[in-house]
């Protein structure tokens, strides 16, 4: 009798889950039409968000017992600016300061246990897991132009010499407090808090009108 | 655009980090003796130095972590970055006035450390 009943709550839960998933939107979602025509064939620069990736602050002395409990759930933990480890199920953990940390992954990789198992690995540790995965969205620049893009408001030395492929950190990208990302050559990610998506959204929008808006010969 | 060495993070833009202060300016060790004068003297007066100064910075928009910074307030010429907790590394005599020339270094220690 009390199996049954376990059971029909799992699945009243599930149900919500999915219900409450069907809802939900992104910070960014109403500029997803101006994002799609960034994504022609001859752009030299597309835009577009990943929505409701799942985030996880961590704060934690990375040598402390509890932080090597921690490094073991997401493959290690970065130990200086710019460090990003990967781990299982495409986590990945960006080196936010020396005690805190970002992870980040893709919903559909976890089954939903990872912040308790976090929780858990820390134990009694001295630090903290948070799940914030409604605190910021992604944002995903990609093209040849796209650090040109970014370098027009961005003071960060983007340059592959001290921004290579890998490398995170923690910066300010047309006033707005950011994480960026270069997850390949020409691909970098851009993690603004949820309440600036819609402003960071539309500002880089505009700096890749040149790149990506057809020539118009009635301006010869 | 000035670029601020950050501990952490390395140079990085001056707009990411917020101001705070003269550095080492230790708390009473017993406040509650202190007259009225002596706390507010702890409280608000601050050197007002003209040249090598140490100051605290937080690297807001980056590491989120203080440091203190030595820093000519008449050239803007930074010396050295040092952690919280750390003393002032000990400058040169030597070292060649900046600015104006008008550098006010005393013995290799900046206005505004009590050591
Ligand atoms: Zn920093």
């Amino acid at each position: 009798m009390v199996n049954t009943t376990e059971s029909t709550d799992a699945q009243i839960t599930d149900v919500q889950q999915t219900h409450l998933t069907a809802r939900r939107h992104s910070p960014a979602e109403h500029l997803w039409a101006e994002f799609a025509k960034t994504a022609s064939a001859e752009a030299r620069v597309s835009l577009r968000e990943i929505p409701f990736q799942v985030m996880v602050g961590i704060r934690v002395d990375p040598l402390s017992e509890g932080g090597r409990r921690i490094g073991a759930v997401t493959g290690g933990l970065p130990t200086a600016c710019g460090q990003v480890t990967t781990g299982v199920a495409g986590m990945a953990v960006l080196w936010l300061g020396p005690d805190e940390f970002l992870l980040v992954a893709e919903e559909e990789a976890l089954d939903g246990t990872l912040a308790a198992e976090l929780v858990a690995a820390l134990g009694d540790g001295a630090g903290q897991t948070v799940d914030l995965s409604s605190n910021r969205t992604t944002f995903e620049l990609a093209g040849p132009s796209a650090r040109a893009v970014l370098e027009k408001s961005c003071a960060a030395d983007l340059h592959p010499r001290a921004f290579s492929t890998g490398v995170a950190i923690a910066t300010v990208i047309g006033n707005v407090p950011v994480v960026l990302w270069k997850t390949d050559n020409e691909t970098f990610r851009v993690f603004p808090r949820a309440s600036f998506a819609d402003y960071l959204g539309r500002w880089l929008l505009d700096g890749m009108r040149e790149f990506t808006v057809a020539e118009s010969t009635t301006w010869h | 655009m000035l670029l601020f060495p950050c501990p952490n993070c390395g140079p990085r833009n001056e707009t990411e980090f917020h101001y705070g202060g003269q550095a080492h300016v230790a708390y009473p060790e017993h406040p509650a003796e202190l007259t009225d004068r002596e706390w507010a003297e702890y409280l608000f007066y601050r050197q007002n130095t003209k040249g090598l100064f140490a100051e605290r910075w937080v690297h807001s928009a980056g590491c989120r972590k203080w440091f203190n910074m030595l820093r000519d307030t008449v050239s803007y010429d930074i010396t050295a970055v040092y952690r919280i907790g750390q003393e002032p590394p000990a400058l040169r005599t030597s070292q060649p006035t900046t600015g104006m020339g008008m550098s006010t270094t005393r013995q290799g220690t900046p206005e505004g450390v009590q050591l």
